[in-house]
Formats: C-alpha cells, structure tokens, sequence
C-alpha cells in the first residue's frame, strides 16, 4: 500500500471550518512532496456538497464517521462527543490507510487530540507549527517558542510525525472545486468500544454567538486606553464594520471591562489573524506574545514611544476617542465599495 | 487523597531572548527563572483540595538540578513532598518528559494529579494529554473551573467561543488554566522552612528524544513600520494603505 497522510478536518454543524482548509491545504502539498496519497478524515455529518468544498484544497478522498454512530458506543448516553474516542478513529483511521504523517490544526480541540493520537501511534509531535517543509520526502518544521520570542526549526528521525500547524498562519489557495469520493467508516470497522471513552463532553456553552477571537481572521482589540467599559462600543463598532472580532489586553480584563474569553496574550489566546487593530494597548511583552505573528498590526496609541509601534505595521500616534469612530466611517466607506 | 502535581522551571516571562553559542537554546545567563506560572494554579488546586478533603499532596518536576527550585517554590506555597526524576541529559522533547512523569505515576497510585495546561517556555501544552494515554488515567485540560462529587469529576474546559463540561471517574488528571482559583503568596515563614526541606532523587527511567531541534532563531524582524502622527487626519490614508500597500481589507 502507499504510504498516505492523514488530514483531519473539523466542522461545524457539517460545515467545514476555515482551520480544515488550511489543513487539508497543508497535507495536500505534504503528500505531494513525499509521493504520498492524503487522506481526510472527519467525524460527523457531512454531506457531499460540503465534502466537495475540500476538494479546491486538494482533498480527493474523505472518510467520514458518523458522530452518532460514534456516540451509540459511550457507556453513558447523551455526550456531545469524546476526545479519547475521537483521538481512537484519527489513530484507528491512521492505522487503516498506512498514514505516517498526521496532520491537525492547533485548535482547542487539536491541541486535546494531538498528545492522545501521538501517544496511540506512537509518533513524534511537530506541534503549533508556523512553517512545515519537505525536502526528499522528509518533513521537518518551525515553531515559535517562548511566546513568540524565538523560532525553533525541528525535525525527527521517527517515521511516524503528527503535525498541529497554528490557525490562520497557513493561506490556502483556493482551487476550482470537484468532487470528493465519501468512504464510510463505522465504529466497529475501527474496533472503537466503549473502554475508549475514558472522557466525554456532556454539554457545550457557547458563551456569545459572536466569532472567538481565537478564530478570527480580524481582530479588533481595546485596552486601558479605552478608559471604560463603557468606551467599549467604539471598539465593536469598528470591528463590527470590517466582520473582526474583538479582543482585549489582559489590563481590562483584569478590570472587569472585558470577558477572559477576549484575551490575547501569553495567558489569554494567542491569535494570528491577517489584520490586528491594537487601540489603546501599551504593547506590553505578555500582550505581544498573543499577537505578534499577526500579518498586518496596526497601532492607535496616543504615546508616540508605546512599545506596540515597534511591532506594528501602521501606526497613528493620537487619542482614540477621536480616531476610532472617523476610520469606523472611512472602513465602512471601502468596505462597501 | 492523593494529589501529584507537576511542576516545572521556566525563565521568567519578561526575560529578553539571547540564543546560546549552540545555536539551538536561550543562553541562560542572567536569566532568572520561576515556578510555570501554570503550575502556580495546579499547585494552589492541590493545596485547596487537600484543605478539604485531607490527604497528601506531592510536587513532582523531571529535569535537570535546577528542576529543584519549581519543587522549592511550591514547598513554599505548601505542598507536602517533592521530587526530582533526574535526569543528565540536556535535550529533552515532550514525549521524554510524558513517559518519565507517566512511570513516576503509575507508581504512586494518586487519587488526582494535577498539571499546568501549558510550560510558558516551550508551549507544548502536550503534557497532560500524553501521560493520560500512558497512565490510562483520564483527563482534561485547560480547565477553569473543577467540582469533585464522591468519586466524579465535574470539570468546565475553555474552548473557541464557549465552554465544554466533561465528567471524568477519579483517578483522573487535570491540566489547570488561569482562571481557576487564585495561588497564595508564600509567607516569610513558609520560604523559610521551605529552604530546609529534602528533595527525593530518583533517576530518569526513560531517554530517547522522537524530536530534534536544530536551530534557534529569531523571529523575522518587522521592517519598521508606518508611523502617523496627524490623528484623525491621517485616518483616510491609514486606511487606503490597508487596502493597496497591505491588502488586508
Ligand atoms: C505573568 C503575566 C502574564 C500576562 N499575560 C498577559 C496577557 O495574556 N495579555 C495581556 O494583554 N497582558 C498580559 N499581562 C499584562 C501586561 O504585562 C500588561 O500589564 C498589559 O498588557 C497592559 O494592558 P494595556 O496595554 O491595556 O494597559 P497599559 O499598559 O496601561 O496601556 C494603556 C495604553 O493606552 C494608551 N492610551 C491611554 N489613553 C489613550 C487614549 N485616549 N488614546 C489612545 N491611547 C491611549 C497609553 O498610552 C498606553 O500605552 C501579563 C503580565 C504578567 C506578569
Ligand atoms: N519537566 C517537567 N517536569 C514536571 N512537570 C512538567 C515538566 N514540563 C511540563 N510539566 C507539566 O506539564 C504541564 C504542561 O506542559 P507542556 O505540555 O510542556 O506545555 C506544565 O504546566 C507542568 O505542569
């Protein structure tokens, strides 16, 4: 049999999250480079219009295992779904198709995965990968260390690697779309029992229906600078003409003013959206360790010498309370056009 | 009950990068290094759950000597017994240091063990995952919030935009994030005594890296970038570089 890669493809609700695609993207020039085949793997229900959708990313084949088929093997009923058991199909899947190199994205969710499935196949781990390259048909990798401070380029002798490459660093081109041959696999066909659900998840909260700034691909974020909680609006108001989603520096969120959820920094997300817009954030070294990977900074600070200008690709040296509602309209202007 | 914790030594979060003549780690020179500030949290946790249910907490970290000084700190903050899986090698991956802490564990029998969900030098935030498939013991991570009923988990995990509840059978393992409780401050007398306090050796069982790393780098520098200074006047150009020159929106 060909040697394969293993791309994991997560979804939501049956639609393929932007995180897959870069995945999908990723394996697919892997396996170009090392002769291999690539192999996508999802859990749940995904019907073959979304299937297609990978295609245009180089997917040609996906294996698909039903979540609740999965789910009828859990001792206990009504979970929403097991990183023990899912990190069993990826190795199971792994196993199946000769796949030596696995490949997910460094999301909450593959982060949990990828210890377990390296564990299972017994591979080396490339994890929270900025960079991946194959050279005669071997893989090495970069990743940022001490928060963002220095790079580390890694490589293995083990024959089997799983690679989590972080979200939003990897662009996938977008191809003309074709179709995707399905291949369904049952819980059984992958000897999943219910010994393998050491862990379940009973209940998921989503705390806002508004886009985490963990996944966004626009990030607007506020700090002392904003004053108040109350100051707030004008960093929504911004975000929510460019479709960002908003952040914030861990001083605010100390504050109150805004929800730990909206962190960036060395305790908070780390994120690596195209465009980060920093308002009122001083720049400090834990905030830039969520944020510096960020394509394109941009920094509105009223101190001409706040470390976040050294960073930053633009910059406007001048008060918020002035500057955020005028490129509010001036953003709404483009954007529309 | 029983409670490991594992703990390790990192440099201080504000440290200035310099790499070393190897090429391929920080020169730790002049670097003061802590206690993983996640760890703090795993470590406060175990304090907490030993306060109320009573017991025996134990700090293990795997490393070199200076891995002592992560199970001093928390010799400071209360925790019972320390000790150090020695090891004389200087490289050492994720994997190494999982199945080291795994055998150490699988030896004690815990009720509980307790780690930080990630060590803020090399964010691997691999740890509690792996040595929850070696020790079969299962386990969650990034958790913020923990309740323990007779003998069931109920732990609440960060995720993108929510939360997950998960129910997990003790013996369990834990991987702690910010959020979950607030460590204490060691008093005078508690460094004091600390300082005092046996370590127990014991060497590392386990060698053999799956990883290597070649080189250390910096990050690419930013070409300096585009500095306004006019305020709202400068607002429409800002916002016409953004479009043509970046091309981000
Ligand atoms: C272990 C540890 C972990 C940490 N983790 C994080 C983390 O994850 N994330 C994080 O963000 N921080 C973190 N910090 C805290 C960090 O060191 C800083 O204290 C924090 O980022 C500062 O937030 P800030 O920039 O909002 O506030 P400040 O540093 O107070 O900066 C406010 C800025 O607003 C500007 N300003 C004021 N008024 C105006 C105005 N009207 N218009 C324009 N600009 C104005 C000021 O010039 C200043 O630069 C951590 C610290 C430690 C010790
Ligand atoms: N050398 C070590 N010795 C003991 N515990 C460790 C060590 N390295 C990491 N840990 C624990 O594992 C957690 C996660 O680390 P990591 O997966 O390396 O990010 C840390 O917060 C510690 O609790």
């Amino acid at each position: 049999m060909t040697k394969s890669i293993l791309a994991f493809a997560e979804h939501k609700e049956g639609k393929f999250k932007n995180s897959a695609f870069e995945v999908v993207s990723e394996a697919s020039k892997l396996a170009k480079e090392c002769s291999a085949e690539m192999v996508v793997l999802a859990i749940g229900e995904i019907d073959q219009s979304a299937a297609d959708v990978l295609s245009a990313f180089g997917a040609t084949k996906l294996i698909l295992v039903s979540l609740s088929e999965l789910n009828s093997k859990s001792p206990v009923s009504g979970i929403q779904y097991s990183p023990s058991a899912t990190a069993k199909v990826i190795s199971a899947v792994a196993g199946k198709e000769s796949a030596e190199t696995i490949v997910l994205s460094a999301t909450a969710l593959g982060k949990e995965l990828a210890g377990r499935v390296a564990v299972m196949t017994d591979s080396a781990v490339f994890n929270d990968c900025t960079e991946l390259i194959a050279a005669s048909g071997k893989i090495s990798a970069a990743r940022p260390v001490y928060a963002g401070k220095s790079i580390i380029s890694i490589s293995s002798d083990s024959e089997k690697i799983l690679i989590t490459i972080r979200p939003n660093v990897f662009k996938p081109e977008r191809k003309e779309e074709s179709n995707v041959e399905l291949i369904k696999m049952t819980p059984d066909d992958l000897a999943v029992t219910s010994a393998d659900f050491s862990v379940a998840v009973k209940e998921i909260v989503v705390s806002s229906e508004k886009l985490d700034v963990a996944e966004a691909d626009r990030i607007v974020s506020g700090g002392r600078g904003m004053k108040g909680p109350e100051h707030f609006n004008l960093v929504e108001d911004l975000a929510n003409a460019i479709g960002a989603a908003t952040g914030a520096s861990r001083a605010v969120v100390d504050a109150g003013w805004r929800p730990h959820s909206e962190q960036v920094g060395q305790t908070g997300k780390t994120v690596s959206p195209s465009l980060y817009i920093a308002c009122g954030i001083s720049g400090a070294i834990q905030h830039l360790a969520g944020m510096s990977s960020s394509k394109c900074i941009v920094a509105i600070n009223k101190d001409k010498d706040a470390p976040i200008f050294q960073i930053a690709n633009y910059g406007i040296v001048g008060d918020v309370f002035e500057i955020l509602p005028a490129l509010t309209d001036e953003m709404k202007k483009v954007v529309s056009q | 009950m029983k409670i490991i914790v594992c703990v390790s030594l990192v440099p201080d979060s504000t440290t200035k990068v310099k790499i070393d003549s190897n090429g391929k780690s920080i020169d730790e020179n002049g670097v003061s290094f802590i206690l993983n500030p996640y760890d703090e949290f795993a470590v406060e946790e175990a304090l907490q759950l030993k306060e109320k249910n009573g017991g025996e907490t134990i700090a293990v970290s795997f490393g070199g000597d200076k891995a002592k000084d992560a199970i001093k700190k928390a010799f400071q903050m209360g925790i019972d017994k320390g000790v150090l899986i020695k090891t004389t090698d200087s490289e050492f991956d994720s994997f190494t240091v999982a199945k080291n802490l795994a055998e150490y564990i699988k030896s004690q029998d815990p009720d509980l063990v307790i780690l930080g969900k990630q060590s803020i030098d090399y964010d691997g935030m691999l740890l509690p995952s792996m040595i929850s498939e070696m020790t079969g013991l299962p386990s969650t991570s990034v958790v913020v919030k923990m309740e323990i009923n007779e003998k069931t988990i109920t732990a609440e995990r960060e995720i993108e935009g929510g939360k997950e509840v998960l129910m997990l059978q003790m013996p369990a393992l834990i991987g702690v994030q910010k959020g979950i409780n607030e460590p204490r401050y060691p008093n005078l007398k508690s460094i004091m005594a600390a300082k005092s306090r046996p370590v127990e050796e014991i060497n590392a069982a386990y060698s053999g890296n799956k990883v290597r790393v070649g080189e250390m780098k910096m990050p690419p520098s930013k070409s300096s970038g585009k500095v306004f200074t006019n305020g709202k006047d400068d607002v429409s150009e800002l916002v016409k570089l953004l479009r043509e020159e970046a091309k981000v929106i």
